[in-house]
């Protein structure tokens, strides 16, 4: 990899809810949403973050922007002034002055913009909180961001409710983007949209990345999308980081079993791909009572009796390629785009696709 | 060729707003067969949904079903148009849960919290027993219950004695789904409407909800109409496809044919504009210039004119395409094949 300094490095992140029962809401358990979660981002690259409904991903992310404070763990921050800041314990007073190198742009462009705001004031906003910009020179900026992300500067004006989902995800793209922020946060941004709108404005996305040189941490569920826009990508499963590599290995080459059944779970856009009948039994462990040893020993085709009783840790088996798997190294696991499994025991079987698409 | 089950003729629903006419649905029209499981794909706002409610008669007012028919074969009789029979009465409520079962979108909201998930199946069965089995002695409460727990097991509920009497909310996501799954199922019917079944649903689950589903169609030979806006479900799924735009069928044909010969310039750039798991990452991906427009901003002419890379000038934006044969077992609605035939206004 290369010697680009990283921007964020979040290390042994934790972030638990006291479950409250009863008329007084006695504490009676707590739900780890993160369990010890810890990765990098470097400047410039783009961070997919995937996992199902309750793995932790946006508990992560809102522990990234502060947005909720975490139970322990360090995230480190380089400030655009090149001090590491540690965003964890500091308080809303501290965190002020960082807000505007940290933005978020958010999963429904419906809720996300104030119906009573011009759609001009909405994108303007940051700058005028933060004192960035102010009369004509905002005006100017906010201008100029409507023409970076594909709108016309007539429609600043115009109130939210006339636009489509895909200009108002725009908009709160051109939102995020008006403090010139280091590191942008997106949680599932595409996913309220339609496929023929995703598309643009995942290529809005890319664009602006190479363009601007953003550094991304890009949140959802939709192993395509992530796969698609991604360097980098993290998997989560039940709190926990269960894999970490750079897409193209992960997606070849997946290490973690959870990784390669969600990935063969995805139905693929063509009537002759095999379709996933080898489809994961089970359901997604309850965080408020995961099972001993690996989280995902109930639902793993691959488990021994270790997997049942000893957790497995987070370790490193080829350079950047991180997984929590006590059998990483034995089991041969194919992805999608990858040759046909080399047999051995065990193996999973491929999708079987020769890249061919419609 | 087998008799359809279903046929949708020029179907018409449309919605009398304050604000103007929203015609959801606009001259829809496809067939059925027994044992067929016909994909309706499209994007919000394409009356896929509407098309589902207009067969089932639960269209809500303002809307209403203006023209067309919906003809459905029961048994050996002539089949009856479903259009003709109004929403609330005996002969529909004997069709609807029975001979045509639904599978909403969000099963939290379809089951009563109040109620135990197996009391609303029992409910069900007790209810439409004379349709499902026409002869013999009144189903007991405790037969239905049974019945019930045979149900759940058949479509993969593990402890279905226990989970007969939980209420919807213990349950989780897919097990819930799987519980509507046994409710439409209950009374054997004879199409089956999914609507949008696993769009709430977390992708390993979803996973395991298709394969029942498929492995269900294929025990039974149900014939299914499977609503939905994703494409690798509709290919996983779908023997035969029909792609909607703004109300309208722009194309339909066998699966094979939409995904890999699709002829409407819309499918073929709705196909061009997903990312797969296949495609060469950070690329940028073929898009479909503009949105969809507001239900009450719809273009005239083909409804696909002003986004369409295709579109003839002076033809596309005139007169509106009709539904034509364009192979065998496929047909598209597009001047570029077929540039004299229009619907008549």
């Amino acid at each position: 990899m290369s010697a680009t300094p990283w921007l964020l490095d979040v290390r042994h992140l934790r972030k638990s809810f006291p479950i409250r029962r009863g008329w007084n809401r006695k504490v009676v358990g707590a739900v780890a949403a993160v369990d010890d979660v810890s990765f990098t981002i470097r400047e410039g690259e783009t961070l997919g973050l995937v996992g199902e409904s309750g793995c932790g991903k946006t508990t992560t992310a809102r522990c990234i922007l502060r947005a909720m404070t975490p139970t322990s763990g360090e995230i480190l921050f380089r400030a655009a002034d090149g001090r590491v800041v540690d965003l964890a314990p500091l308080s809303r007073a501290a965190l002020r002055p960082l807000r505007p190198q940290i933005q978020m742009i958010f999963q429904d462009p419906f809720s996300s913009l104030d119906p009573r705001m011009s759609v001009g004031d909405i994108v303007g906003e940051p700058l005028r909180v933060h004192g960035i910009a102010r009369g004509k020179d905002r005006t100017a900026r906010v201008a100029a961001l409507f023409e970076r992300v594909g709108l016309r500067k007539a429609q600043m004006a115009n109130y939210p409710h006339q636009f489509s989902g895909g200009q108002r995800q725009r908009i709160g793209i051109a939102r995020a983007l008006a403090t010139e922020p280091r590191l942008v946060v997106a949680d599932e941004p595409v996913s309220a949209l339609d496929v023929s709108v995703q598309a643009q404005v995942l290529n809005l996305l890319l664009e602006l990345r190479t363009r601007l040189h953003l550094t991304l941490l890009f949140v959802a569920h939709d192993l395509a999308v992530v796969k698609h826009i991604s360097d980098r990508v993290a998997v989560m499963y039940v709190g926990q980081l269960v894999e970490l590599a750079t897409a193209e290995a992960i997606f070849r080459h997946p290490r973690h079993p959870y990784t390669a059944a969600l990935m063969r779970a995805v139905p693929v856009p063509d009537p002759q791909a095999p379709s996933g009948d080898v489809a994961l039994a089970g359901e997604v462990a309850n965080p408020a009572n995961p099972p001993a040893g690996c989280y995902f020993h109930p639902r793993c085709p691959f488990v021994t009796e270790v997997c049942r009783i000893e957790p497995p840790a987070l370790r490193e088996i080829a350079t950047g390629h991180l997984v929590r798997c006590h059998r990483a190294e034995e089991l041969i696991l194919s992805g999608v785009g990858a040759e046909p499994a080399r047999g051995t025991h065990g193996v999973v079987d491929s999708l079987g696709h020769d890249g061919r698409t419609v | 060729m087998t008799t359809p089950v279903l046929q949708v003729k020029d179907l018409r629903v449309h919605f009398f707003l304050d604000e103007g006419l929203v015609r959801a649905v606009d001259g829809v029209s496809f067939d059925v067969h027994p044992g067929q499981v016909v994909g309706i794909v499209g994007e919000s706002g394409c009356g896929k949904s509407v098309t589902m409610k207009a067969i089932l008669q639960i269209v809500e007012p303002p809307g209403r079903i203006v023209g067309g028919q919906i003809l459905f074969q029961k048994d050996s009789a002539p089949a009856v148009d479903l259009t003709r029979l109004s929403p609330k009465c005996a002969e529909l409520r004997a069709i609807r849960g029975a001979e045509i079962a639904l599978i909403p979108q969000e099963p939290m909201a379809a089951f009563s919290p109040v109620h135990s998930v197996g009391a609303q199946i029992i409910e069900a069965l007790r209810l439409h027993e004379r349709q499902w089995r026409p002869t013999g002695p009144r189903l007991t409460r405790s037969e239905a219950r049974s019945m019930t727990v045979d149900l759940f097991r058949s479509v993969g509920i593990s402890m279905p004695d226990e989970r007969v009497d939980a209420y919807s909310w213990q349950l989780s996501g897919g097990l819930r789904q799987r519980a509507m799954i046994a409710m439409a199922l209950s009374c054997r019917p004879r199409l089956l409407i999914a609507d949008e079944p696993t769009t709430a649903i977390d992708v390993t689950t979803q996973a395991q909800i298709l394969n029942l589903l498929r492995e269900l169609q294929r025990r039974h030979g149900t014939a299914i109409v499977f609503i939905t806006h994703d494409l690798g479900v509709i290919a996983q799924m779908a023997h035969y496809v029909v792609v909607m735009y703004l109300g309208r069928v722009m194309e339909q044909g066998s699966v094979e044919q939409i995904f890999h010969a699709p002829k409407h310039p819309y499918t073929q750039a709705l196909l061009k504009s997903i990312p797969s798991v296949n495609v060469a990452p950070r690329t940028l991906l073929p898009t479909i210039a503009g949105s969809i427009p507001h239900p009450l901003g719809r273009p005239g002419g083909c409804p696909f004119h002003p986004r369409c890379p295709d579109a003839i000038p002076g033809v596309c934006a005139e007169r509106v395409p009709a539904l034509r044969p364009v192979g065998p077992t496929q047909l598209a609605s597009c001047f570029l094949y077929h540039r004299d035939e229009a619907v008549e206004p």
